[in-house]
């Protein structure tokens, strides 16, 4: 490696070959997640044209939310034609995860300048903050300045596709057929971001309580449903850990 | 879009996206390192996978294209869908085996 034979820098501020090491690893281990961020990317692109916004909407939503899951389902909830106020409560409410990643990545990167941590905020996605907490929880003695590097490193790799792709979507889009089943797009790609969560059994009791409410309530007016549906699905999976850990403790007590 | 203006979408489109930003900058920028209590990290924990399914329940039982009539074809594919992603652990071979199935069915129906 040329790089570890070159004289350190002497400026405090340039960059130290670690810093850019870590880079370049963060670029490189986000390079697999475009299998995954391209296609879904179409996808919204084709969803969000077909369902009547134009470009420069379809394009906004991608930018300045920045949030897959959140996007499908505005757009869904505005194909129905449901509340302003219906569609912004149930989008933001499946962004509450972010605020769980938010607090975990804060003891790894808590120390870095107020203006780093206001641009990672910004691309908190779900794969940039599973690609960080691995990372970091590996290699506990990287420093801050490589943590951010790390970051800096693979959002480029995961952010600028989904734009990009978003786009294509958006404008190859208007040449599909009407006969294909596109209302279909969004069910299908909720269950498969869903299923691979499954991981304990409060997360399955917490889907299967708000996936009966929802159905229980599908009568109510467009998309208020979920508003009911979902906390009660997180309060009783929030039940079933407290429970769960309950009986742990009385076990091995 | 029919229904809205475009002024309300707009709207929309800034209110989630400054509302989802603050979600993200919440405890990285304002929280600093004070620790999260333990039954918000709890509920926090369930938001995605209750929201995410009780958002589709109705539309993969009732879907409006057959006029609320519980269709064969959506049906397989979600049933697809949902135990290639439990099995696989994987969203992408998820969709797909959902969209060989949607694709299949609507081809042979």
């Amino acid at each position: 490696m040329t790089q570890l034979s070159r004289p350190a820098p002497t400026t405090g501020r340039a960059e130290s070959p670690s810093v850019a090491r870590s880079f370049r690893t963060g670029f490189l281990q986000a390079l697999p997640f475009l299998l995954v961020l391209v296609p879904f990317a179409l996808l919204f692109g084709v969803v969000a044209t077909a369902a009547g916004l134009d470009l420069a909407q379809t394009m906004g939503f991608s930018v300045l939310v920045l949030a897959g899951a959140s996007q499908f389902s505005a757009v869904q909830l505005l194909s129905d034609h449901a509340p302003v106020l219906v569609v912004l409560a149930s989008s933001l409410a499946i962004n509450l995860r972010m605020a769980m990643y938010s607090a975990s990545l804060t003891p790894w990167l808590g120390r870095a300048p107020a203006w780093q941590r206001a641009l990672i905020a910004y691309v908190l996605i779900d794969q940039t903050y599973g690609m960080a907490i691995q990372r970091f929880e590996r290699q506990p003695r990287l420093t801050v300045p490589e943590r951010v590097a790390y970051l800096a490193g693979a959002t480029p790799v995961l952010c600028l596709p989904w734009m990009l792709f978003t786009y294509v979507g958006a404008t190859a889009g208007q040449m599909i057929p009407a006969a294909w089943p596109l209302d279909f797009a969004v069910p299908i790609t909720f269950l498969a971001m869903t299923a691979p969560m499954m991981r304990t059994l409060p997360h399955v009791v917490a889907a299967l309580v708000a996936v009966l409410s929802a159905l229980v309530l599908s009568d109510l007016p467009s998309g208020t449903g979920v508003l009911i549906a979902a906390p009660l699905g997180m309060a009783a999976g929030a039940g079933a850990e407290a429970w769960q850990s309950r009986r742990r403790i009385r076990r091995n007590g | 879009m029919a229904g809205y203006s475009d002024a309300t979408i707009w709207l929309v489109i800034l209110a989630l996206g400054i509302g989802t930003y603050l979600i993200r900058w919440s405890f990285l920028g304002a929280v600093g390192d004070r620790a999260v209590p333990d039954w918000a990290q709890r509920v926090l924990r369930y938001t995605a996978v209750s929201v995410l399914p009780a958002l589709i329940a109705p539309l993969v039982m009732w879907p409006a294209a057959t006029d609320g009539q519980p269709d064969p074809v959506r049906l397989s594919s979600a049933a697809a869908t949902l135990v290639v992603g439990l099995w696989s652990g994987s969203t992408l071979s998820a969709i797909l085996a959902g969209g060989v199935v949607l694709g299949l069915g609507t081809w042979l129906a």
